[in-house]
């Protein structure tokens, strides 16, 4: 019946002429109203928590890591690394609204003088470029230390991503939206299927996280990875999962990915950075 | 920051958490791109000290989880005391730390 | 042997004043720590992990010993193990993983201002038990728990 379901709304989605195509405001409504009906005992506010907002035996390990996560370690290198001068003089604040603290949940945002969408770490590496600095690598290391940092002085703060009316900034959204419905790989998934149709089933031994609060709490320290990485890293991960091969980091796709992906999430707080499995 | 201490004391006892940021690797695991073994390069020992006194040692082996964490309480110590932390590796390097119990 | 643990224990205490060496990364002489029990973590079984670690195999299994740890663990690279019980004089405690290459993963030694407690994360290669010794007053007890480790959906 699920399967039913998803090829008709995919091909509702293909067939619907460009005029009557739903706002992202009235995605981002049915989107939520969706994952409230499915976990009808999950509070909105629960859902940065991901699994552990709807499997208690997963949140008690989760509790007990959070007693004193290794994040910790990267946050400590984060503020370090954001606090040290470049060799010109200046400090990464001076590239940030509100000297870059507090600030996570600005992220992505799309800057219309440029026509693209900028995400946290593209900005933290421009920062460093214009600052006659070599840019760090996107996925793990000093980037994702930053990241978490950065992401830590901005927990509680309320996620309000703002599609502005100008058709390259829809245009991404719906890029963005557009590869989280589509299948692809050699096991012809979508992020959706795992995400939103089966979220709350298992995988193997996995139970699906629900992709309301996806990523809230990024940067990540995974306990896969015994480290901390980025969105994108994660992303290039999943679509390696599906067997798919996966875009670049900071590429026009994944920034487009997450500029959809959080929007859906707008109303949650930062919870970053968190511990994942 | 590479060994973190939260020593907090209540009703007479005191309760130490510490991470240790150390990539803990048992030696068994391959370079998933030379097919060679990633050496052994662990934390042997742990030493826990109030006031400089030893009350506590650890022996840990590989299996210990990457980037370690310790919780461990003990009686006779009051805020404001000093808990140190110290490890050694089987590579022979280590680390210590200080904290005061709050 | 608690007279000689003792004497290793006071004759440590220097080890606050080397600090600053130690931060800067030069060799730290294995003795001044304690003696550490390479033939334990080298045992492949059980029963040799828990009789180098502590001097024999014998343990009873104790109601007053609490294990804590999760029934299905959520990645087996990390699994948060707590060790506690009420017993008195407890001297040492070791934490075993029976399906491990080297079954024992660490091994305490607690003053007798020590609470009978040790929490940390282990690894484990896949479900088997995890088990808990504790010896108090010469003698051994122990108490044990299977954790179920499990292949992921996720690729892993």
């Amino acid at each position: 019946m699920k399967k039913l379901l998803t090829s008709v709304s995919i091909a509702l989605l293909l067939t619907l002429p460009l005029t009557t195509m739903a706002t992202p405001q009235q995605d981002l409504e049915a989107f939520q109203d969706y994952y409230q009906e499915r976990f009808p005992g999950t509070p909105f506010d629960d859902f940065i928590n991901g699994v552990y907002s709807i499997d208690p035996a997963s949140r008690e390990q989760w509790e007990e890591i959070e007693e004193f996560p290794p994040y910790e370690l990267s946050i400590s290198r984060g503020q370090e690394l954001f606090n040290k001068p470049f060799a010109n003089g200046k400090t990464y604040a001076s590239c940030f609204a509100s000297g870059g603290i507090g600030i996570r949940q600005n992220y992505p945002y799309f800057d219309t003088t440029r026509g693209e969408v900028i995400t946290l770490e593209l900005s933290i590496n421009e920062c460093r470029e214009a600052n006659g600095e070599k840019p760090l690598k996107w996925n793990k290391g000093p980037i994702a230390d930053i990241s978490a940092y950065m992401a830590y002085t901005s927990r509680g703060n309320v996620f309000d991503i703002k599609i502005p009316d100008d058709p390259r900034a829809i245009a991404a959204y719906e890029r963005g939206k557009k590869h989280f419905y589509q299948k692809r790989g050699q096991l012809n998934m979508a992020c959706a299927d795992c995400h939103k149709f089966y979220a709350g089933n298992m995988v193997r031994a996995d139970l699906l996280s629900p992709a309301l609060g996806h990523l809230s709490h990024f940067p990540v320290y995974r306990s896969k990875w015994g480290g901390m990485g980025t969105t994108h890293r994660r992303y290039g991960g999943c679509n390696k999962q599906v067997r798919a091969k996966p875009y670049k980091s900071q590429s026009a796709e994944y920034r487009a990915l997450e500029y959809f992906h959080t929007y859906m999430s707008n109303g949650l707080a930062v919870n970053g950075p968190g511990a994942r499995k | 920051m590479a060994i973190k201490i939260r020593a907090k004391a209540k009703d007479g006892v005191t309760t130490v958490k510490t991470l240790m940021s150390h990539p803990m690797e048992t030696g068994l695991r391959k370079n998933s791109k030379t097919g060679e073994k990633i050496p052994a390069n662990h934390i042997t020992e742990v030493t826990a000290a109030h006031n400089g006194n030893v009350i506590m040692t650890a022996n840990w082996g590989g299996a210990i989880s990457k980037n370690p964490y310790l919780s461990f309480k003990f009686k006779g110590a009051a805020a404001g005391d000093k808990i140190t932390i110290t490890w050694v590796d089987n590579m022979g390097q280590g680390d210590s730390a200080e904290a005061a119990i709050k | 042997m608690n007279l000689l643990r003792r004497k290793f224990l006071k004759t440590a205490t220097y080890v606050g004043a080397t600090a600053s060496a130690i931060g800067a990364g030069v060799l730290i002489p294995q003795r001044v720590l304690g003696a550490y029990n390479a033939a334990a973590f080298a045992a492949k079984d059980v029963n040799g992990a828990i009789s180098a670690s502590m001097g024999n195999d014998q343990h009873t299994a104790s109601d007053a010993i609490k294990l804590k740890a999760p029934d299905i663990a959520e990645n087996g690279a990390v699994v948060p193990i707590t060790v506690s019980s009420s017993m008195s004089n407890v001297e040492a405690i070791s934490i075993i993983a029976s399906a491990n290459p080297s079954p024992l993963t660490s091994s305490y030694q607690l003053s007798p201002a020590c609470e009978t407690f040790v929490s940390t994360r282990i690894k484990m290669v896949k479900t088997s038990n995890v088990i808990a010794v504790l010896k108090a007053d010469g003698k051994l007890y122990s108490a044990s728990k299977e954790v179920k480790v499990t292949i992921g959906g996720c690729g892993g």
